[in-house]
C-alpha cells in the first residue's frame, strides 16, 4: 500500500484489549502510516486521522463485552471524533464496545450454539459504497477469521429495517461461493450480519478480524482490501 | 439503604445460555419446565444519608445506564430501607 502524506492512526487500548498490537502491526507494516497506542484515559484524539477499536477482552468482558469499556475518559473523546466525522473503526470487542457506546445500533450478544469459535470464515461485501469497501465490490468475499462468544448480532425490527433501507450492513456471512446460508453464519447474527456502519458510514463494526487477514503466512490477505480502502477515504478526506 | 436490581432479557431476545440450564435441569428429573432464562442480580448498597425516593432514583439511573443494555434487557428496581 502506498505510503500518502502521514495520516497518523491510534489503536485505542482498554485493559484487557489484547488484538492491539496485531492492529498497530497491519497499521505500520502494510499500511505504512504512523500509529500510536493510545491508552483508555487519553483524551485528546487531534493528531488522528482514524482510530480503531481493538479486539480483546476489556475489563475481562464483566457485566456485558464492552459494557464497561464505554465508561473510559477516552470513549468521550471517540464520540466527538467520530461526531466530527473522522473514522473509527471497532474490531470483535471493539465493535461490541461501539454498540455499547450507542455510536452503532443494536447489540452482541452470546453466539447462538454457545461455543467460542475461531475459524476464518467468509464474509460478503454488501455494501461497496463505504469508506471501509470501497476497493471492493458488492458482492466480494472475503476470507477473514473470526475468534468470539458474543458475536451474534441482535436488534430490534425497526432498527434491521433502518439498516437495510439505509444500506448500512457492510458485511454478511456467506459460503466460499458468496452465497448468504444459515450453513455459513456461525453466530446466529441476524440476518447473517457481520459488520455495519453508521449513517454516516465513518463508523465501522464488524465482528472478523480483518487485522489477522493481512499476511498470507496466516491463512489469508484479504484483510488488505479493508484497510487498503480505509487509506485511500483519509487521504481523500485530507485533501 | 439497599437498591436490588433485576435485569433480564427481553423476551424476544435469544438465550441459549438458559436453554442448556434448562436442558441440565431436565436431567434432575423434572420434566414440567417449560423454559429457563437466565437473568442478573445487582444489589447497590447506599448510606444512610439517602432516602428512598433518592435510591429509587439512583438505583433506575444506575440500571438504564449501567447495568442493562436497553437494546436487549429489561429492568426492575427494589428498595429496602
Amino acid at each position: 500500500m502506498s505510503a500518502f502524506r502521514d495520516m497518523k492512526f491510534g489503536v485505542i487500548v482498554f485493559p484487557g484489549s489484547n488484538c492491539d498490537h496485531d492492529a498497530y502491526h497491519v497499521i505500520s507494516k502494510h499500511v505504512g502510516q504512523p500509529v500510536d497506542f493510545i491508552w483508555h484515559k487519553e483524551t485528546d484524539l487531534s493528531a488522528y486521522y482514524a482510530v480503531i477499536i481493538p479486539g480483546g477482552v476489556s475489563y475481562g468482558d464483566y457485566l456485558r463485552a464492552g459494557a464497561l469499556a464505554r465508561f473510559s475518559p477516552v470513549m468521550k473523546a471517540v464520540k466527538e471524533f467520530a461526531a466530527s466525522g473522522k473514522f473509527v473503526f471497532g474490531i470483535c470487542n471493539g465493535f461490541q464496545i461501539l454498540c455499547e457506546a450507542g455510536l452503532l445500533p443494536g447489540a452482541l450478544i452470546r453466539n447462538a450454539g454457545l461455543h467460542f469459535i475461531s475459524k476464518h470464515v467468509t464474509i460478503r461485501t454488501e455494501n461497496e459504497y463505504t469508506p471501509y469497501t470501497n476497493e471492493l465490490k458488492e458482492g466480494s468475499v472475503l476470507s477473514i477469521p473470526i475468534a468470539h462468544a458474543e458475536g451474534n448480532y441482535t436488534c430490534d425490527d425497526a432498527t434491521f429495517q433502518a439498516l437495510e433501507e439505509n444500506n448500512q450492513i457492510v458485511f454478511r456471512y456467506c459460503d466460499e461461493t458468496g452465497e448468504v446460508t444459515d450453513d455459513s453464519n456461525p453466530n446466529g447474527a441476524r440476518s447473517n450480519i457481520a459488520g455495519i456502519c453508521n449513517l454516516d458510514r465513518n463508523v465501522l463494526g464488524m465482528m472478523p478480524h480483518p487485522e489477522r487477514a493481512c499476511e498470507e503466512l496466516l491463512g489469508s490477505n484479504d484483510g488488505r482490501n479493508i484497510f487498503r480502502s480505509l487509506t485511500a477515504s483519509i487521504a481523500a478526506a485530507a485533501n | 439503604m439497599k437498591a436490588k436490581v433485576f435485569v433480564t432479557l427481553k423476551p424476544s431476545v435469544l438465550d441459549p445460555q438458559g436453554k442448556a440450564i434448562h436442558h441440565s435441569a431436565e436431567h434432575l428429573g423434572f420434566q414440567q419446565i417449560t423454559d429457563i432464562r437466565q437473568g442478573k442480580y445487582f444489589e447497590i448498597a447506599l448510606d444512610e444519608s439517602v432516602n428512598e425516593t433518592e435510591a429509587r432514583a439512583a438505583a433506575e439511573k444506575i440500571a438504564a445506564d449501567v447495568l442493562a443494555n436497553p437494546v436487549i434487557e429489561d429492568y426492575r428496581v427494589e428498595i429496602v430501607p
